[in-house]
């Protein structure tokens, strides 16, 4: 299984992305450079988290004019398997893969906490998890609230594209609103149409490991393992 | 090279003012520097070599205040890799790899542009490691606001948490703990202190050196602006009410910049093209050039007309003394500067040959009159020498005092040392309230601005453990596990400044065990008031003797630091605040310690000395006096040293379920918070009517819960070390009960907590 990363220079989760794909995953896995224009042999590509180009305009709104875009927009209209996590989710909405767009927290911080999502849409990333399993994982942005006009939403919902809602932790200790960000229908990840781009604000990759407390990620990585393996 | 004397003297730039002693005070040079200054040289300085010695003869460059005492740190060990004197300390973690860390400062800074006061705090101090040649894994911070009503805290504690967290989460360091503190006598200077850490070869370390006559001298990174000038001089006077008009000295930060430049200078260091490198921190370009020739014992020359720019006509004396951030001054191996740029080409930096190394044992600063890169008009180079100084009299023959000690009259004694608060009822509810107090409650508000959790490293993050534990990726070298902890109590320093400065070094030191670390080299940020009133250098000398000597009583060595004086407003001075900041290692992940309950029957222990009830300093006493009052409660430092190793052995045995050491807010605080962050009650047995020994802070002081069939392990374990040992209760159901004091629910305990910080931040 050949993993790549997609590195921006502002690019700050491509280790996790990495590491998870790489020494986790056991996947044979390797960074892009954003310069580059071929993504090389690749069975899946992850967009990482960060700061793409600094960020100062809209999160990700230089990104998909950046080189190496090309040849991720052709892989996932191939029908790859394409994973954009919170950097990588808003780029993925500005190259318009995945429709609407994430917009600044509605209380207007940057947020770093766990949330606990419930895994609904069925895609590349999720047919090996059981609809309506809660994952409890990590979310750490500023511009994280989905936004997409009522045709869209309605058509995420219709066609089963809402990958991840955010929802109450089960065990709640603190009362916290189980939405953090004040996301349109509770939306924390879509899919496309086809099933096989996921976009989503929760950092699977930071919580797949028993040391790090939390290995309910590992559970989207997995999924991807048993997608191909399906598809080879 | 030319006697002293004769040499020719600089020109002067059109439009620069003539240097005088009234300039030279302005500057922050006295009459007798300016003396010194004019003798040495034979001449009047220019403009733009005034600027060049204020800035290096600032106390923030010189430490002349400091100087003659911080030589008695310990800062030797079979440990350490790099001491005090670099860009960073490092100590040995195990195959081939260290630890790089240092704290700093940006105290005034963050006072007059709290946002970007603090991201480029954290900005610098990201520069200080990867210029050291390691990647940042994991920053912390330590902070101090006034009093939580004061008008301004509210602004103040949202632009510097603002600003650590859009620093530090856009380059993608986690920042995985720290401490804060509000006191009146921050009210007119906060204090942000900056830690970060970063991983690297031994043998891969690069240094601060200018060496090889006739290597180039390359500047990379930002271009340079009007930003900061004068940055380090500012921060090395005391502030007024026109202090506010200083925020032209404050720089502005480009954490995405910062992120290209790590990256590049890492590729960089890859290629072992460089003989030094230094990043341009505080008195920027010149005090990196002038600081690594110093080292090499070398001269440096500067084509100003090279130095890329932002902004037009900025002239010698500006360029010299902007405090842009994000830049770094390298010096290549011969003919090996094309790799430099090749690189920076890759990452969209720009880079250019600005100088080269010389003889001459002399700083020498070369310019165009009126050249300018962005004007088509400009003058044609024909540089003429604007600075031509002598590389020592900026560095070792820089002045350095020692200043007049005086005894400072000693604290009051408490009116008085019993707390009763009436019925339970009564007893219940102002402990909840007291546990939402600013000081006590949880900091979730603050931390969770900002990602703690990105690289993957994160093993106990914030409010997790005592110290945060974090996993190092060291390629060949495996992973490693490191502890870190950041501390100081300025009122325990107040009451008395070896004791307080030896407690907070101890109890820095005890957090690391506590989460199951053995402590390897500190590092310092000395965060205090005007040098020159007799009682604040008497305690700036004392709490350095406490650090040193708490120090040497753990073998911890200081290995950087960094030095903040002039710390007050309209001659109000801030507590005395030596924060001190360790890096531990864990031999096994699988020796971490939390502060959370675990299981229901879990025996409760408390090891070391029983409290006397002093409530001298704590945060109960001030709450109930204003201000810290009575005798310090003191350390012994035996005793500690034995409470220390005992809890590492019992972290090391695996026997701990949970291990918080006692500290702000008492024992009441101490076994609320285990219960708070486990979700567990507990019942406490046969505790005292009186309230004092449940929260006055006396040190060397842990918490601990274990299995109940290893109570008697861990008693028969604290008798061989010699530390008392007694059993507190068992941890259970959802209430937390103190005989003789009362009953609290856990979601009650929780709530409170975590309200702390509303009043201030509101949500």
């Amino acid at each position: 299984m050949n993993i790549a990363v997609v590195q921006f220079p502002g690019s700050n989760a491509d280790w996790d992305a990495l590491h998870t794909a790489r020494d986790v995953l056991g996947a044979k896995a390797r960074y892009v450079f954003h310069r580059s224009t071929d993504l090389g042999a690749v069975d899946a590509v992850i967009i990482p988290g960060g700061f793409s180009y600094g960020d100062y305009l809209r999160s990700g709104a230089i990104a998909r004019f950046s080189p190496i875009v090309p040849a991720v927009r052709a892989f996932a209209e191939r029908g790859g398997p394409v994973i954009g996590i919170c950097n990588g989710f808003q780029i993925l909405t500005e190259m318009g893969l995945l429709p609407g767009a994430l917009t600044r927290n509605a209380h207007l911080r940057f947020e770093c906490r766990d949330v606990h999502v419930r895994v609904e849409g069925r895609g590349a990333f999720t047919d090996g998890i059981e609809p309506g399993t809660v994952l409890r994982l990590p979310i750490a942005h500023a511009d994280g609230r989905y936004h997409a006009d009522e045709r869209t939403l309605r058509e995420l919902v219709d066609q089963g594209r809402i990958a991840f809602r955010y929802t109450a932790d089960p065990g709640a200790r603190e009362r916290l609103p189980a939405n953090p960000n004040g996301s349109a229908l509770d939306i924390a990840g879509i899919y496309n149409a086809k099933g096989n781009v996921l976009g989503m604000m929760p950092h699977p990759e930071r919580a797949s490991e028993a040391i790090l407390g939390n290995a309910d990620g590992f559970r989207l990585f997995e999924s991807l393992r048993t997608h191909l393996g399906r598809a080879a | 090279m030319s006697a002293p004397g004769k040499r020719a003297a600089p020109s002067p730039m059109p439009g620069d003012p003539t240097t005088s002693p009234a300039l030279a005070k302005d500057f922050g040079v006295t009459a007798d520097e300016w003396k010194r200054l004019t003798e040495t040289l034979g001449r009047l300085p220019t403009y733009a070599e005034l600027g060049v010695v204020s800035v290096m003869w600032s106390e923030h460059c010189s430490y002349k205040s400091s100087r003659v005492h911080l030589r008695r740190l310990p800062t030797t060990g079979p440990r350490v890799v790099q001491g005090p004197g670099e860009n960073a300390g490092a100590v040995d973690i195990g195959d081939g790899w260290c630890a790089v860390f240092k704290m700093e400062s940006h105290n005034h800074p963050s006072f007059i542009a709290p946002y970007q006061g603090a991201a480029t705090g954290v900005g610098g101090i990201l520069r200080d490691v990867f210029t050291m040649g390691a990647r940042p894994i994991a920053s912390l911070n330590s902070l101090r606001f006034g009093r939580p009503d004061h008008p301004r805290t509210p602004e103040l504690m949202r632009g510097v948490v603002a600003g650590i967290g859009g620093y530090g989460n856009c380059i993608g360091v986690p920042t995985v703990g720290g401490e804060v503190q509000f006191d009146a006598s921050y009210d007119g200077n906060i204090l942000v202190n900056a830690f970060t850490v970063g991983t690297a070869r031994s043998k891969d370390l690069f240094f601060g050196l200018a060496k090889g006559i006739g290597n180039s001298v390359l500047y990379v990174g930002a271009r340079t602006g009007r930003d900061g000038i004068h940055g380090a001089t500012m921060a090395s006077a005391e502030f007024d009410a026109a202090s506010e008009k200083k925020l032209p000295t404050v720089q502005v930060g480009d954490p995405f910049m910062e992120k290209l430049l790590l990256e590049a200078c890492l590729e960089i260091f890859a290629k072992n093209c460089l003989e030094g490198v230094q990043d341009m921190g505080a008195a920027g370009l010149t005090s990196s050039s002038v600081e690594m020739a110093a080292r090499s014992g070398n001269g440096l020359e500067l084509d100003l007309d090279a130095i890329p720019r932002r902004t037009r006509a900025l002239s010698p004396y500006e360029m010299l003394l902007s405090e842009s951030q994000e830049r770094m001054l390298m010096v290549a191996k011969p003919g090996r500067e094309h790799e430099v740029l090749e690189v920076c080409e890759k990452w969209g930096l720009d880079a250019a040959v600005v100088g080269k190394v010389t003889d001459t044992g002399r700083f020498i600063c070369k310019a165009t009159p009126g050249y300018d890169p962005f004007d088509d008009a400009s003058a044609p180079k024909q540089p003429v020498t604007v600075v031509d100084l002598p590389i020592g009299l900026l560095t070792d023959d820089a002045p350095k005092y020692e200043r007049p000690m005086s005894e400072p009259k000693a604290p009051a004694p408490l009116a008085s040392n019993t707390v009763e608060l009436g019925d339970e009822p009564a007893r219940v509810e102002r402990l909840l309230g007291f546990l939402a107090s600013p000081n006590i409650g949880s900091r979730r508000w603050i931390w969770r601005q900002y990602d703690h959790v990105v690289r993957d490293g994160t093993v106990l993050g914030p409010g997790q453990s005592d110290a945060a534990v974090v996993r190092a990726f060291c390629e060949e070298g495996g992973e490693k596990f490191l502890a870190l902890a950041v501390d100081c109590n300025g009122r325990h320093v107040e009451l008395d400044a070896f004791q307080g400065a030896a407690m907070a070094v101890a109890e820095c030191a005890r957090n690391i065990v506590c989460s199951g670390g053995e402590p390897l080299g500190l590092t310092d940020c000395l965060n205090f008031a005007s040098p020159e009133k007799p009682e604040t250098m008497w305690r700036i000398a004392k709490a350095i003797d406490g650090i040193a000597a708490m120090c040497t009583n753990l073998d911890v060595p200081v290995v950087s630091g960094n030095v903040s004086l002039y710390n007050e407003t309209d001659g109000r001075p801030i507590l005395p605040t030596p924060t001190v900041a360790i890096v531990g290692q864990l031999r096994s992940v699988d020796d971490r310690v939390g502060i959370a309950f675990r299981a229901a029957g879990d025996s409760i222990l408390e090891l070391g000395p029983t409290s006397k009830g002093n409530l001298a300093g704590s945060e109960w006493q001030v709450q109930q006096d204003g201000k810290p009052l009575g005798t310090c409660v003191g350390i012994d430092l035996e005793m500690e040293k034995k409470v220390q190793a005992l809890v590492l052995a019992l972290a090391r045995e695996h026997v701990l379920q949970s291990a918080h050491d006692v500290s702000d807010g008492g024992l009441f605080v101490c076994i609320a918070e285990s219960a708070i962050a486990g979700h567990l009650g507990a019942h406490i047995e046969g505790a005292e009517k009186d309230l004092a020994p449940w929260l006055a802070e006396e040190p060397s002081r842990v918490v601990v819960s274990v299995r109940p069939e290893n109570t008697t392990v861990v008693e028969e374990l604290a008798a061989e070390h010699g530390v008392p040992c007694r059993r507190l209760g068992i941890v259970g159901g959802h209430r937390l009960t103190l005989d003789h004091v009362g009953t609290f629910g856990v979601d009650a305990l929780v709530d409170a907590h975590a309200s702390a910080l509303r009043p201030i931040v509101g949500d």
